[in-house]
């Protein structure tokens, strides 16, 4: 009787998937070519890899917003794969990878099939962020020297970041017409996409930023083509070239080194990565959910094997779940699977079309993106923020990172986790309380018949050895409850189950539960515990605000004392109550600070930073927010601008609900919401010529509290005035009716 | 029968700094069971010996009617198990005999090899004290155990005894039982649902049993129960931890079947451990 509802929600979904799919496709493209040429493969096996993976797991997966295709961290191994056994001859080496890519997708099956993803729990996560770092050097130590135009630079990772200042001499020694071409596509696309998030036109980015690189670029190369009769003007090692023929070219695996050594390592470096990267990406994606579903990682395992397997055999990489297209997806309104399958059929559309055209893409355009990438993964930020966790954690991701760098990735990793072990004995002081308590069960959980909570007690020690454990006893605990997760007899905590926990948090405070952690601060007292209260609290990581204030502070202090309000500078992590706003369900708060609170509490002015998308696709906002709460009974609506992108949403499904009698407001404003009768009867005229008579703000009531925001960036003090007088004039209005 | 009687119980000890407080505590026991008291040291007897354990004994406010003292050589665990039978006693009495881990652990290895082979129940204190400390809170297993019924009821026979006035009877729920692996939202439903079922079902098993007790062991007990899901043995030691209990119940191995057998490994997850005082009830006497 339930089957219906669900297909005709899904076919009613069918445009926005249909809509976000396209827009991953544009992404995707570039990525797909960039990645594979990045790990010497031919350009059509990424391609391939995303086609493999986006018809197979939209169908099999157990995940529902994720993105599938060729992974950003396996640029690495699969590059040193083929290199390693190719032995000089490169398309060899590929053949051979092939076939140690479909043993991975058989192994990430069987992984699968034993419910093995909590395996991933294993890994410290400080050490996994090192190991990352490492994967996003190599691939911006290579990529760079393609980006200028050089395509001939051999040697390791450490040989090509050697390497770096010799090839700018060398630009700037004799520059050539192509050489200058080719690194000015290079560079400007690297500085375009650094700058691309600081522009808010949502036109403009409606397009992801890699598609404009490729799109301006290929403008380029036919300019010089058609205008300047100069065809050739880049050497054919600097373009791309696809097989004529994409059927009659697929390449065939081979297996003749399946037993040899070689093969075997790099085969269970593939599966590690692969493994890894996406069960990262499947966690990460969750956490962006507006539906705030679960995925089923052990299913979605079985699916990526299963199309990491295909694509092998077609002659493309590992298929693996990615964390910035799939928040692409996210972003553009992708409601379910098919969104990922849409996206894998524009990318057949889009090599069957326009095979000619993306030939004229030149490399250093590409490389560029992969730069970009390499950064992102290797940002030096992230140092700065394991720091701030601790100093041994800086320790250990930098350990791992040189480790990883001069020796392989499964070394890397494997003498992180032993630096990790080495790390948490030093500072207890005690390998008996690890060797002792491993593998003894440490974590009792049970629902407390008097209250109807779940209490969760944990014993002896709690670090990435046996966090999986715990993990198991909380994914039981339904995230609408409330839980408490007691501590006091566990004598330590390690950074990794701490970080895990700040997700548990963030899902249960989502989801309407509750997430107590306890006995922790005596702990603190008991034993210096390094990890346990700085990863919880972003507060007192950040640098102290109260020393200096900017003058924009001075200011706000000021109204605050002309107004009688409260006004605290400092960042403050507390925030469930925003969560529960539309606006911020498919975004990511961090922290708000600057809060001007009024004395009854009604009204709360706040500069918020939050973000969107994930990875390359990330973007880092600050915006000036004001909630008032309302004792008013209000229907649960979104009034905004009507813009382009509001023009598409309707488009691909969503509703904008229009007054007859009012054109002006109607094609103005955007006005969404569930309950159009109770919306329509709550828009009184003297509401609707107010909204016609005042700037335009993003404004959205959840029933009992209205969130209102200007421009997405941080109000002037001009500005939150004029909020300010906006909102007691629409209160004045509501407190009428 | 619904409960064990402990009329002659056996003390072992020795000359540690522990031994007034071992021997404050047995009598108190005595006192409370009215039960008549074995006392056996394993090593030599002397003059000295003696001579302070009797004085020992006579300090003690709470005295015992029946008091025998054996002196016996040998090894102490076989010692003291064949006094125990011989002697056709119904509860060994083993008590802390330094206040320091390590020895704590030490108790523990000698009562899993007396626990192992005793016919009989046997008591750990792992913090005897002179002064008496009251015993407030009793965690005992509900588990689903031919054994349990007894020990439920000797539970509340203790608890009338010591004047506890809480018992939580704690039912372990094997995992395996659930039969649901929580994947995405649609199996934690599903596990949640049939978790509740076999808590229920637990719930209504366990206080059958108690209804069917005489009525005078258990109108002043406030008792309540309470289903974890964990491992069988592990999960309840840490639970009289958590909540603090004062003594721990437990029906001891009974050796018939495989799944007996993982049942005594569990008993010996606790005496590893120790988390509290602790009983273990043995229902087959020497038959």
């Amino acid at each position: 009787m339930n089957k219906t509802r669900p297909l005709l929600l899904f076919i009613g979904d069918l445009p926005k998937n249909l809509f976000s799919g396209f827009v991953v496709s544009l992404i995707a493209l570039p990525l797909g070519l960039g990645l594979a040429i990045a790990s010497e493969a031919p350009p059509m096996a990424g391609i391939i890899a995303a086609v493999a993976g986006g018809m197979v797991v939209s169908i099999l997966g157990g995940s529902h917003l994720t993105i599938t295709g060729p992974g950003n961290g396996l640029v690495i191994v699969i590059l040193s794969a083929i290199v390693g056994m190719g032995e000089g001859d490169l398309y060899q080496g590929y053949l051979h990878t092939l076939g140690a890519i479909m043993i991975s997708g058989l192994l990430l099956f069987i992984f699968g099939v034993f419910r093995l993803g909590a395996l991933s729990e294993f890994f410290p996560s400080t050490a996994l962020q090192g190991m990352l770092a490492a994967i996003g050097v190599g691939i911006l130590a290579k990529q760079f020297h393609v980006m200028l135009g050089f395509t001939t630079v051999k040697g390791n990772t450490i040989d090509q970041l050697i390497l770096i200042p010799s090839s700018l001499k060398n630009l700037l020694a004799n520059p050539s017409t192509e050489m200058i071409l080719a690194s000015g596509i290079g560079v400007i696309s690297l500085i375009f996409l650094f700058l691309y998030a600081r522009i808010r036109n949502s036109v403009f980015q409606l397009i992801p930023a890699p598609m404009w690189v490729v799109i301006v670029s290929i403008g380029v190369m036919y300019y010089y083509d058609i205008v300047m009769k100069n065809p050739e003007v880049l050497g054919a090692n600097l373009m791309i070239t696809l097989p004529e023929n994409l059927l009659a070219s697929l390449p065939s695996p081979n297996f003749s080194k399946l037993l040899s050594s070689d093969f075997i390592g790099y085969t269970l470096s593939i599966t590690l990565v692969a493994g890894i990267e996406s069960l990262l990406s499947i966690k990460a994606v969750d956490k962006l959910d507006p539906l705030k579903r679960r995925s089923n990682i052990n299913k979605d395992l079985r699916a990526l094997g299963i199309a990491t397997g295909i694509s092998g055999f077609f002659g493309g990489l590992n298929v693996v779940t990615v964390i910035a297209r799939s928040s692409v997806n996210v972003n553009n309104g992708g409601k379910n699977r098919s969104a990922n399958f849409f996206h894998a059929a524009f990318l057949v559309l889009f090599i069957l079309l326009f095979a000619k055209q993306i030939q004229k893409i030149p490399l250093p355009a590409l490389a560029a993106i992969l730069v970009y990438t390499g950064y992102k993964l290797s940002a030096p930020n992230n140092l700065i923020r394991i720091y701030k966790i601790g100093k041994e954690q800086a320790l250990i991701f930098v350990t791992t990172l040189v480790a990883t760098l001069l020796t392989s990735l499964t070394t890397g990793i494997l003498l992180g986790i032993l630096s990790t072990l080495l790390m948490h004995i030093i500072l207890n002081k005690s390998v008996v309380l690890f060797s002792r308590n491993w593998l003894k069960p440490n974590v009792l959980m049970y629902l407390e018949e008097e209250t109807g909570n779940y209490y969760v007690s944990v014993k002896n020690f709690c670090s990435f050895l046996n966090f999986f454990k715990l993990k198991s006893k909380l994914d039981e605990i339904p995230p609408s409850e409330h839980a408490i997760i007691d501590f006091s007899l566990c004598e330590f905590v390690d950074h990794t189950v701490m970080e895990g926990l700040n997700d548990y948090s963030r899902s249960f405070s989502r989801q309407g539960g509750f997430f107590e952690i306890i006995g922790l601060d005596i702990h603190e007292a008991k034993t210096e515990h390094p990890f346990a209260i700085r990863k919880s609290l972003p507060e007192s990581s950040l640098f102290n605000f109260q020393v200096s204030l900017t003058k924009r502070q001075k200011l706000l202090q000021k109204l605050s004392s002309i107004l009688n309000w409260n006004y605290l500078p400092d960042p403050v992590s507390n925030y469930v109550d925003l969560e529960r706003f539309l606006y911020f369900k498919t975004r990511l708060i961090n922290y708000r600070y600057n809060s001007l609170e009024s004395q009854n509490k009604e009204f709360l002015l706040f500069d918020l930073s939050y973000s969107e998308g994930a990875f390359i696709a990330k973007e880092d906002l600050r915006s000036t927010f004001l909630q008032i709460k309302t004792c008013k009974n209000m229907p649960i609506f979104v009034l905004d601008k009507e813009n382009f992108m509001t023009a598409l949403f309707q488009l691909s499904g969503l509703k904008d609900i229009n007054f007859k009698q009012h054109r002006n407001f109607s094609r103005r404003f955007y006005l969404s919401g569930e309950n159009e009768k109770s919306i329509r009867s709550f828009f009184t005229e003297d509401l609707i010529v107010f909204f016609e008579s005042h700037p335009a703000f993003y404004l959205e009531s959840k029933g009992d509290s209205i969130l209102i925001r200007g421009k997405e960036r941080l109000a002037s003090i001009q500005e939150v005035k004029q909020i300010l007088s906006f909102a007691e004039e629409l209160l004045k209005i509501l407190e009428n009716k | 029968m619904s409960s064990v009687s402990f009329k002659k119980i056996l003390v072992g000890f020795a000359f540690s700094p522990n031994l007034k407080a071992n021997v404050y505590e047995a009598l108190r026991m005595a006192d409370y069971f009215e039960g008549e008291l074995v006392f056996v040291h394993v090593g030599r007897k002397t003059v000295e010996k003696e001579s302070l354990f009797k004085e020992i004994v006579a300090s003690s406010p709470a005295q015992s009617k029946k008091i025998s003292i054996y002196w016996k050589e040998g090894n102490p665990v076989t010692t003291l198990l064949q006094t125990s039978e011989e002697l056709h006693v119904d509860l060994i009495l083993l008590g802390a005999l330094k206040r320091e881990n390590v020895v704590k652990f030490y108790l523990g290895s000698i009562a899993r090899k007396i626990t192992r082979k005793a016919k009989c129940s046997v008591l750990l204190l792992i913090n005897p004290s002179v002064e008496r400390r009251p015993c407030q809170h009793i965690v005992v297993n509900g588990f689903d155990s031919p054994q349990t019924e007894i020990t439920i009821g000797t539970a509340f026979m203790v608890a009338k005894a010591l004047g506890s006035k809480k018992i939580s009877l704690v039912e372990e729920i094997s995992r395996s039982k659930v039969a649901v692996a929580v994947d995405d939202d649609r199996s934690l439903r599903q596990a949640t649902l049939r978790k509740e079922e076999l808590r229920k079902q637990e719930q209504t098993r366990v206080k059958d049993v108690v209804q069917k007790l005489a009525v005078g062991l258990t109108k002043d007990v406030n008792w309540t129960t309470q289903s974890i899901f964990g491992r069988r043995g592990y999960s309840i030691g840490h639970y009289a931890k958590v909540v603090r209990a004062d003594l721990l119940i437990m029906n001891a191995r009974e050796n018939l079947s495989f799944i007996d057998r993982l049942i005594t490994r569990d008993i010996e997850h606790i005496l590893a451990e120790l988390p509290t005082d602790v009983l273990i009830v043995n229902s087959k006497g020497y038959e």
